[in-house]
């Protein structure tokens, strides 16, 4: 048992309180549907560690049929009305924004303590789980804060967070199916194939083209497969190492670093970045799924715009 | 080529804009068998990279606290907060937080901020208030667009902000595929050439947003 665990099972749990409100609300034609799926999710924390993976694995397509065949239908939970919001903020004033920034400071302050922390010559958390454990035990503090600034019963840190996990709705698991999707890309040897397929319609002979199909590869690699750590292994073996830095000398440090900002601009482009672009969307309860994506294009194009050219002009500088 | 059936199902499913959670769960189930893989041996692939991908749920770990600010106020409170600085806009509101987001992620600092924690109880109700404070209550669709740009600034804060930062994965991935092809750079090496695309993303998208400050006047003066 892990540090993570523990922090697992107080998304578990959270996810079970969900399932709890959704069964509870009869007034709801879908209850027994909502409250499947995020009981499902919930299980999934509780005891995906010990599962075994088979099972796992048919409760997540479990939960994806539920949500896609005939939807999740409407939430229930409503919010809080706007004067009685009013009221409160008027009460409590700055006040509320202490609990808000706690999560982001502890979990700054608790990476960093977590990172040097050592016992017995083991280090307390692995490092690479230091981060997620800080926001854990952030939430709690922030929590615990809260709770008793605000005078709050136990109960409505749970009714409120079923609400919001209603109003974000199935697109919460996108992110983790997705990262399914890359594992399965990596086993097929997606991105091999797709690497091979590049390297021979471009005309190598030329140093402006090789860059420009480097940074557009990237990009576009990135817009496929979602995540531009996938993307860089392939499109570097595949492009940039023969091509820019053997055939024509460029910068390895220049052609690996702005490579890399190459692909962030295709994830600024494509849903299948769904933790950047759709689950914003629906946190932000816009209707348009694509309503982040859409803002973020322009951008994105002009950033690759300027990538590219400024891979070609400092990485043959010498 | 076979193993690419998975791409196609991707890109159809979501431009057609089928349920997203069936397609990636049917594409990656379309990758298993074109790879030859047998029923059992992917479902337990798909169980074990799900449980091993569980910390990107972590996010929605911050919504009991957010959800109770919520439910007293926050955002009623961080919009009275932005309707008193005089000169406020939305796109002045977003470049300090894009300004911001980039400095804490170049420091290594990428969890100030993010999503849930800062852009819907706080960022994305400042950048509607200041718009309010001047053009009184906003249609619908303005609304959306401001959240939507209040999305777009966190990340691009994030992204053109964190590869300057030596220790920051993405650092260290680049640095590690270069090792391994013989090429040995120190992470330094590879952080400093962040910077110009980084300098670049600010005036961009800072531009962008003072644009969106014309487009919002544009609109809604007109309107008043």
């Amino acid at each position: 048992m892990s540090a993570l665990d523990f922090i697992y099972w107080l998304l578990g749990l959270m996810f079970a309180a969900a399932a709890w409100f959704n069964l509870k609300d009869s007034g709801n034609p879908k209850r027994y549907k909502r409250a499947s799926f995020w009981g499902l999710y919930a299980v999934t924390f509780l005891a995906g560690t010990w599962l075994p993976p088979f099972v796992t694995g048919c409760l997540a397509i479990a939960m994806a049929l539920l949500a896609g065949i005939d939807g999740l239908g409407k939430a229930g939970a409503v919010e809080a009305a706007p004067e009685q919001r009013r009221v409160a903020a008027a009460r409590f004033g700055n006040k509320l924004f202490v609990p808000a920034l706690l999560i982001p400071l502890v979990t700054v302050a608790g990476t960093l303590i977590l990172q040097e922390t050592v016992t017995r010559g083991q280090p307390l958390v692995a490092a690479k789980d230091a981060t997620l454990v800080a926001l854990g035990i952030a939430v709690l503090v922030a929590l615990a804060v809260g709770l008793w600034m605000l005078r709050q019963p136990f109960a409505v840190p749970l009714t409120e967070s079923r609400r919001l996990m209603d109003a974000v709705g199935a697109v919460a698991v996108l992110p983790q199916l997705l990262a399914v999707l890359g594992a399965m890309f990596a086993l097929a040897g997606v991105g091999k194939i797709v690497a091979a397929q590049a390297g021979w319609f471009i005309p190598v002979e030329n140093d402006f083209t090789v860059v420009l199909a480097y940074c557009a590869g990237m990009a576009l690699f990135t817009l496929i497969m979602g995540n531009a750590f996938a993307a860089f292994p392939v499109m570097t073996a595949g492009i940039g190492l023969p091509l820019i830095v053997l055939k024509h000398h460029g910068d390895p440090a220049v052609m690996g670093a702005i490579g890399m900002l190459a692909g962030y601009c295709g994830t600024l482009m494509t849903p299948l970045a769904a933790n950047f672009n759709i689950v914003p969307a629906a946190l932000l309860e816009l209707p348009d799924q694509n309503g982040v994506i859409k803002v973020q294009i322009p951008t994105g194009l002009a950033l690759l715009v300027v990538n590219t050219l400024l891979m070609y002009f400092l990485v043959f500088r010498h | 080529m076979l193993p690419l059936i998975g791409v196609a199902v991707v890109i159809l499913g979501f431009a057609l804009r089928l349920n997203p959670l069936m397609v990636v769960v049917a594409a990656a189930l379309a990758t298993g068998f074109a790879a030859g893989m047998d029923p059992v041996a992917i479902v337990t692939e798909f169980g074990r990279a799900f449980t091993q991908n569980r910390y990107m749920a972590l996010i929605w770990l911050t919504l009991p606290v957010i959800g109770m600010l919520e439910k007293n106020g926050l955002k009623e409170r961080a919009q009275a907060v932005i309707a008193k600085v005089q000169g406020a806009t939305t796109g002045r509101v977003l470049t300090v937080y894009l300004f911001i987001r980039q400095l804490t992620a170049s420091l290594g600092l990428t969890s100030l901020g993010g999503h849930a924690q800062m852009v819907r109880p706080l960022v994305a109700p400042m950048a509607e208030a200041a718009a309010e404070a001047r053009y009184g209550e906003l249609p619908a669709d303005t609304r959306n667009l401001i959240r939507a740009h209040a999305a777009a600034t966190d990340n691009v804060g994030v992204f053109f902000g964190e590869d300057i930062f030596i220790a920051m994965g993405s650092v260290l991935l680049i640095k590690a595929f270069l090792d391994q092809n013989g090429y040995e750079l120190t992470p330094l090496q590879i952080a400093l050439w962040s910077i110009p695309t980084a300098v670049a993303a600010f005036l961009i998208h800072g531009a962008r947003l003072w644009w969106l400050d014309r487009r919002l006047k544009a609109a809604l003066e007109k309107r008043a």
